[in-house]
């Protein structure tokens, strides 16, 4: 079976965006809402892009933003100026 | 005035200039002799430069980032307490949840700042020496804030104010220390297998994710501004844990062994530490969200075995307590909340009998053991609380050697006896709450032979307010430990009659009525 990478953001108006892109990124994106918090689970590999973001929030945006917001994350993490990735080799 | 404008560095040009850019090689002493620690353990590095931070997270990007964390959480900690956010939390029980957070938490965040600041020390590459201090300055930070949060409760409620000193000397504070002071007592390199990755990975995952949000519906707003705020950095913490994990793994086989014996010793320290963190989710929060079982499952059994499952490829098998922790989440919570319930003089929060439709949720949750072994024990102490015979054990409990938890828990596969284990060394006897605990002192003795355990050096005459003359034809040992834990006595014993209860019952009264 393969693992799940996930990610949890506070829940606010920047990660409704956020999670809203990584659902168009990821279609095996599973959201899970918590109370004040959400977290997203996607089999083996999720991805965040800049451009998506940036889209669905209407301007710039530093993927290094994410950190404001952040709660948790599983999987080994490799993070670009374009993509922020979140993957398990298993 | 004529300027070329050169294109913006990318973040990974950028992080490799602010870090090993910046970094030399030492001349005037041999690098090994700058940098004794790293060979003590006998972990072998050939290339530190394969380090990297993944986040490529840079000083001039943190300090900006970390800023902007803080602004925000002071915005809502000044609005909650200007709202006297206080009276709009669930019930007055919830206090209690404070305060044992309080005594048992940011002490820890202390540690961890030394700690990681020690380990930045050490470190031979650039990479983790600056993510190390990152560490240590936001270590510092959720010591800070954790306590600035709750100072606005401790106007109000009692039992906060002698935390500091008490987090040396209370029995059931001593697990956290005894963590603390096992990790930053060892290598760099072990240090970070248990901060970074058994503290990160497995502790914070369940104290700051499901238990805040359950703070944040129990409308404690204080609390889960500083819960997520510092959660925030420990996404970055665990990474650094877990890269330290793959690159021993990576730079050389023979460091396999070694993190193995590592990951082994803190997974299971970890588990023991988690009991009182569980217990806050199952029986202190009024409002419930989420069981520990449930929170264990999602954080430790899931992510946990995808983590495992990952570092399979470098040889690392499933630590040894896995099987025993997964029998175990159905049962610490009940046998933890037990415990205090059973000592209300000997702690600074209060205790209670959960409600009825409380058991009912517990017992929902807990299908497999609730009913059969923890319902009838309360529902006991409750008739017998309410026939004016409240359970009082006013001896001091005996502690295991290793982890400094109270011996209470069950023996595996045995619900109905409480495990107990025990070893000679030098002709002394130590004793152990499990199997695991026993191996880790049969591995290093010599380390912790030295375990400071209050309650047992209290019958030693160790453990005196100033002034106790131990030589007195009437002393007797541990009588006047009260006065050594400067303990407030409103603070103790039943929820029910206290102070506490009054005055919030009162004060929200005056809140909402003319």
């Amino acid at each position: 079976m393969t693992s799940n990478a996930f990610i949890a953001f506070q829940k606010n108006e920047e990660t409704r965006c956020i999670v809203e892109a990584i659902v168009d990124d990821n279609p095996d994106a599973v959201v899970v809402d918590q109370p004040a918090m959400v977290k997203v689970d996607v089999p083996g590999r999720l991805v965040i892009k800049r451009a998506t973001v940036e889209d669905k929030m209407g301007r710039d945006f530093d993927l290094q933003e994410l950190q404001l917001h952040l709660i948790t994350i599983s999987g080994h993490l490799d993070e670009s100026d374009d993509e922020f990735v979140l993957s398990w080799q298993s | 005035m004529d300027m070329k404008v050169s294109k913006k560095l990318g973040l990974k040009e950028r992080y490799t200039m602010m870090t090993r850019d910046l970094a030399w090689d030492t001349t005037f002493q041999p690098m090994d002799k700058v940098f004794p620690q790293v060979g003590y353990e006998g972990i072998k590095i050939h290339d530190w430069d394969q380090w990297e931070d993944p986040f490529r997270l840079t000083m001039d990007a943190y300090w900006k980032y970390q800023a902007e964390k803080e602004r925000k959480l002071y915005a809502i900690l000044d609005a909650f307490n200007q709202n006297n956010g206080h009276l709009s939390v669930t019930d007055a029980r919830y206090m209690n949840v404070l305060k044992l957070f309080l005594g048992s938490t940011p002490p820890l965040e202390l540690m961890a700042a030394r700690g990681f600041s020690m380990v930045a020390r050490q470190m031979v590459g650039a990479g983790p020496r600056v993510a190390c201090m990152m560490q240590s300055v936001d270590e510092y930070r959720h010591f800070q804030t954790q306590i600035h949060s709750i100072s606005n409760y401790n106007r109000f409620y009692n039992g906060m104010d002698e935390f500091a000193h008490q987090q040396s000397r209370m029995w059931y504070l001593s697990d956290g220390k005894s963590f603390f002071d096992d990790a930053i007592t060892a290598g760099p390199f072990e240090f970070m297998v248990a901060i970074g990755f058994a503290f990160e990975y497995v502790l914070t995952n369940i104290l700051f994710v499901p238990f805040i949000s359950g703070a944040a519906y129990n409308g404690d707003m204080a609390a889960m501004t500083v819960g997520f705020s510092a959660q925030s950095d420990e996404a970055r913490h665990m990474t650094l844990g877990l890269e330290c994990i793959k690159f021993m793994l990576e730079q050389d086989p023979d460091n396999l062994p070694i993190v193995q014996r590592w990951i082994d010793k803190w997974t299971w320290r970890g588990t023991r530490k988690l009991a009182s963190v569980g217990m806050m989710m199952d029986y202190m929060l009024p409002k419930r969200i989420m069981s520990f079982k449930e929170a264990w499952e999602i954080y430790f059994e899931q992510n946990g075995s995808a983590l495992f499952n990952d570092l399979a490829r470098y040889g690392v098998k499933v630590p040894k307590c896995f099987a025993q922790t997964i029998e175990e989440k159905e049962h610490i919570t009940h046998q933890s909340w037990i415990g205090f319930y059973m000592k209300p003089d000997a702690c600074p929060f209060h205790t209670w009998i959960p409600a009825p439709d409380e058991l009912d949720w517990l017992s929902e949750k807990y299908p497999n053991t609730f009913d059969k072994y923890y319902r009838p024990v309360l529902e006991h102490f409750d008739r017998q609380e309410k026939a004016g015979n409240r359970f009082n054990n006013k001896t001091q409990p005996m502690n295991c050697q290793v982890c400094v938890s109270t011996i209470k828990f069950n023996e595996p596969g045995d619900p109905m006896e409480m495990c107990f284990r025990e070893t000679v060394y030098k002709g002394e006897k130590f004793h152990f709450c499990s199997d695991h605990c026993k191996e880790i002192f049969e591995d290093e003795p010599e380390k912790y032979v030295q375990t400071f355990i209050s309650s047992h050096a209290a019958l030693q005459g160790k453990c005196e307010p100033e002034g106790t003359d131990i030589n007195a034809h009437d002393y007797r040992p541990g009588a006047r430990m009260h006065a050594y834990w400067r303990m407030d006595k409103r603070a103790t014993g039943d929820f029910n009659g206290s102070e506490d209860q009054k005055n919030f019952a009162e004060w929200r009264h005056q809140a909402t009525k003319n």
